[in-house]
């Protein structure tokens, strides 16, 4: 593979960039695999990755309907954090902020992380008490936190709404300096360059139509571009998992939703911050283009759109005006929508299955781009050691029966509780 | 923006109602011995149909009824609305 460094960079300038190596190929699908990954997100695609790169099994295919980088991992608000108090999501979490603080080195790919902070706000005192209870859990399992009062947050993000007469006055935050944005198509394309260059097909335009499971074990699944055979079948398709679940006869904690996101005009810098509404359903940052990346919450009934309805939107960018007036100044640029696993505890599932040799990784809710690396690495030692690793044994299929759900918001697919 | 037929009161927005999901699922009878497989079905676990979806609403700014609504989960067009106790065949 094609090194990317300055020197390649100024090489290559003198033959016009005609002559860049493809940064990964287009391959027919062989006969058989020792692992079958269906969809290429940036969940597959990292899983992909590490199951050549920790576990050395490279004889393995990416089996994507759509193209690399169509999905959500081309559709999220590109933030990484790892703010969550129960065990299971901040371990698991942590354990990514690691990967994205290495990753442009890893993939020898500039994935832009940037460690700007997020600041989720608080207005009122038992808001703040909240905070600091999480922050304090936090703290214990190794990530940073900081609980800051009403002037530091005006310091911070002095054109958020500070009057005295709001319905909702900013009494304060949590604060995550660690935590921050990265470009989304990057991660997805620094991923399927280095796991193509270790010997992984990245087959797309391929849908999967079926399964063969011979007596309670994974044998190969069908697709639009023949069978293929597989010792072991993961899925990660986030939205469509329910589709392919059906056609094992499964039903799973899941539901389809919608969930939409909008970027403003570009405007100079504003924003240095990640910045949540903590009374409503309303978050914000700035690209590094200018743009003002906003989004919010589902549009609330199963869907598998892929595109929004505006009372939704409407309902989001009213809270944002409320949190920062001057929002209401700027013209929306694009607005877009993606379709999420929502699970029923808001916590994800990476697990085994009944059928032998096939594994699940879904249940991302609102949260599938920052545990990109951390899913695909614990995902791919789920596959290839056949169990699953301490960092994903809390996102387990059976806690639904077994009681033991993740009850880090408690909201799953019925956001209107909260 | 979504437009429903509540059987009650007629075509009204979408920003009358409020959603109740999946209206196949049925809560396992009384006074009957109910498997932990029963409660996980009616709790958790859902088909999350992609196309035709039979599901719950409740016309929660109007007359307050819940209804069922027969909607594309792809094309979000909406064939039929349903009584709660009618039976849709």
């Amino acid at each position: 593979m094609q090194k990317y460094s300055i020197f390649n960079l100024v090489k290559n300038a003198f033959s016009n960039h005609e002559n860049w190596d493809l940064a990964w190929k287009d391959p027919t699908p062989k006969e058989e695999y020792d692992v079958v990954i269906i969809g290429g997100g940036g969940h597959g695609l990292a899983t992909a990755y590490y199951l050549a790169k920790e576990h050395n099994i490279t004889n393995v295919a990416i089996i994507e309907k759509g193209w690399i980088g169509g999905g959500n991992v081309g559709r999220n608000t590109t933030i990484i954090r790892s703010n969550y108090m129960h065990d299971e999501n901040g371990l698991f979490s942590e354990f990514g902020m690691d990967l994205w603080r290495k990753m442009s080195q890893d993939l020898n790919y500039n994935v832009m992380f940037s460690p700007r902070g997020i600041i989720n706000l608080a207005h009122s005192d038992a808001q703040m008490n909240a905070y600091a209870r999480r922050g304090n859990s936090m703290r214990l399992n190794g990530i940073d936190a900081v609980l800051l009062n009403r002037e530091q947050v005006r310091e911070i993000i002095p054109m958020a709404d500070f009057s005295e007469n709001v319905r909702f006055p900013i009494f304060g935050g949590l604060m995550q300096p660690s935590a921050g944005t990265a470009r989304h198509d990057a991660v997805a394309w620094g991923y399927a360059r280095q796991a193509d260059s270790m010997g992984v097909d990245i087959i797309q335009n391929c849908e999967v139509t079926g399964f063969d499971v011979v007596a309670g074990k994974i044998k190969g699944i069908r697709t639009s571009r023949g069978n293929i055979k597989a010792k072991k079948v993961g899925i990660c398709v986030a939205g469509s998992t329910n589709i392919l679940a059906e056609k094992l006869n499964m039903t799973l904690p899941i539901e389809t939703h919608l969930l939409q996101a909008c970027v403003s005009e570009p405007v100079k810098p504003v924003l240095d911050n990640v910045v949540t509404f903590g009374a409503g359903h309303f978050y914000v940052s700035q690209s590094d283009k200018g743009e003002m990346v906003m989004g919010g919450d589902l549009d609330g009934y199963n869907s598998y759109a892929q595109r929004g309805n505006l009372p939704t939107l409407q309902h989001v960018l009213t809270e944002g005006i409320a949190m920062m007036p001057f929002l209401s100044k700027l013209k929306m640029l694009r607005t877009w929508g993606g379709i999420m696993d929502m699970s029923m505890d808001g916590s994800p599932i990476i697990d085994k299955t009944h059928i032998e040799g096939l594994y699940l990784n879904c249940g991302w809710c609102y949260g599938g781009f920052k545990a990109t690396p951390a899913s695909g690495w614990t995902f791919a030692h789920t596959i290839a050691q056949d169990r699953v690793h301490e960092l994903n044994a809390g996102y387990s299929l059976n806690r639904f029966n077994t009681g033991h759900l993740i009850d880090e918001k408690g909201l799953g697919t019925k956001t209107w509780i909260s | 923006m979504l437009y429903i037929n509540c059987p009650h009161c007629g075509m009204r927005s979408q920003n009358e109602f409020s959603y109740g999901g999946d209206a196949s699922v049925k809560r396992p009878e009384l006074n009957k011995e109910v498997s932990d497989q029963e409660w996980d079905n009616f709790v958790y676990n859902r088909k999350s149909l992609r196309g035709k979806h039979l599901e719950l609403w409740q016309h929660i700014s109007g007359c307050r009824q819940w209804i069922k609504v027969e909607r594309d989960t792809v094309t979000h067009e909406i064939f039929r609305t349903f009584k709660a106790d009618e039976e849709v065949a």
